[in-house]
């Protein structure tokens, strides 16, 4: 249940790069996200997409690890978007109200044409 | 079976979640909870002031399992609080979606009341969101984990001030009330488990500077300035009854 999420990072376009959320995501994901976060930051992304079709877990820690990840993208002038959000997941994300603040979307197409 | 479900249908952490709701209620027949019905949960995202995480946390010996410390933590959560704070949740122990109210003495003979809803809870973490209101816009994590041959409790906190007077005052003296608040609670678990006396750490970082400024006006909804009201609302009346003249 702890164990760290595999992220892929891939670039998606000339401002968007995707971030492949797979497995559990929680409080002890931090060096992982936010590996994932440098490698986008890298690529000189201007949207950040996450991913969350493969996701598994997630617990309240997890959210706030989301929501730290957040304010390094606002931080850098960069949006965050997702999709592949289950219907459980998307209630989560109403019910925390980052929904506010991450663009959701109800798949990749579109969360790229943002 | 679609995305994000095990062999079952529901992901792992289905019913260690709150169902997802608008606005808070309190149900019939609990006294207080005049900041609370009616009002919507904020997170970290849409408080006022700088955001914080706060950490406080204590260890002790495999002795300990998590299990046993949250089990005890959720069962008696207020009892650990100082004595002029009142926690009021179920008799039960807290689980996902139930909503307690609170009455904490912030100084200079104010009080708050307000409350907190569950937003997560399982047998080694459970998590408490705030309303409107309450002086801080987000959440407080109380875990309990095993490392290496010790048990680490904890509570964080990821947490905005919610409004600008909130803000202003965790400047003068509520950061330092809030560490206490919380060390103190942390060594009466403690001692609940047997496993005082035990040193309570602590670990504050600033996860961001900027205030939100379009979140100002949420100084409307304040619980304090609200309480306040509610109690000369209720002494007027009971100052015009006519006193019981001499017989």
């Amino acid at each position: 249940m702890d164990e760290a999420p595999g992220l892929g990072v891939r670039k998606a376009d000339g401002r968007t790069s995707v971030i492949d959320i797979k497995g559990d995501i929680t409080a002890a994901s931090e060096p992982a996200l936010m590996a994932a976060y440098e490698e986008a930051a890298r690529q000189r992304a201007r949207r950040l997409v996450l991913n969350f079709s493969d996701l598994e877990y997630m617990n309240s820690g997890g959210i706030g690890m989301l929501v730290t990840m957040l304010v390094r993208a606002n931080r850098q002038h960069q949006e965050l978007a997702a999709y592949g959000l289950s219907h459980h997941y998307r209630e989560i994300f109403e019910l925390t109200r980052l929904d506010e603040a991450i663009t959701i979307y109800d798949d990749e197409r579109s969360a790229l044409a943002g | 079976m679609s995305e994000n479900q095990g062999s079952q249908g529901l992901p792992r952490d289905a019913a260690s979640w709150a169902t997802k709701v608008d606005r808070l209620t309190v149900e019939g027949g609990r006294s207080g909870g005049i900041n609370v019905a009616g009002r919507r949960l904020t997170g970290p995202v849409q408080g006022f002031g700088k955001m914080w995480r706060k950490t406080y946390w204590f260890e002790t010996g495999p002795q300990l399992s998590p299990e046993t410390a949250i089990a005890t933590w959720k069962k008696n959560f207020g009892e650990f609080w100082p004595k002029a704070s009142r926690f009021k949740g179920p008799l039960t122990g807290l689980g996902p979606g139930d909503v307690a109210l609170l009455d904490v003495r912030v100084g200079g003979g104010v009080r708050l009341s307000t409350g907190v809803f569950v937003l997560y809870a399982d047998e080694r973490s459970f998590t408490l969101m705030t309303p409107q209101g309450h002086m801080f816009a987000g959440w407080i994590t109380f875990s309990a984990e095993a490392r290496g041959a010790a048990t680490r409790v904890q509570a964080q906190a990821l947490i905005r001030a919610n409004d600008p007077l909130y803000e202003l005052a965790m400047g003068l003296g509520g950061h330092r009330k809030e560490d206490q608040f919380w060390i103190h609670t942390m060594t009466s678990l403690a001692s609940c488990l047997g496993v005082a006396p035990v040193a309570v750490h602590r670990r504050t970082i600033c996860v961001d500077r900027r205030r939100q400024w379009g979140n100002a006006g949420q100084v409307w909804q304040n619980s304090v300035i609200r309480t306040m009201l509610h109690s000369a609302a209720t002494a007027i009346p009971r100052a015009r009854q006519p006193r019981p003249g001499p017989r």
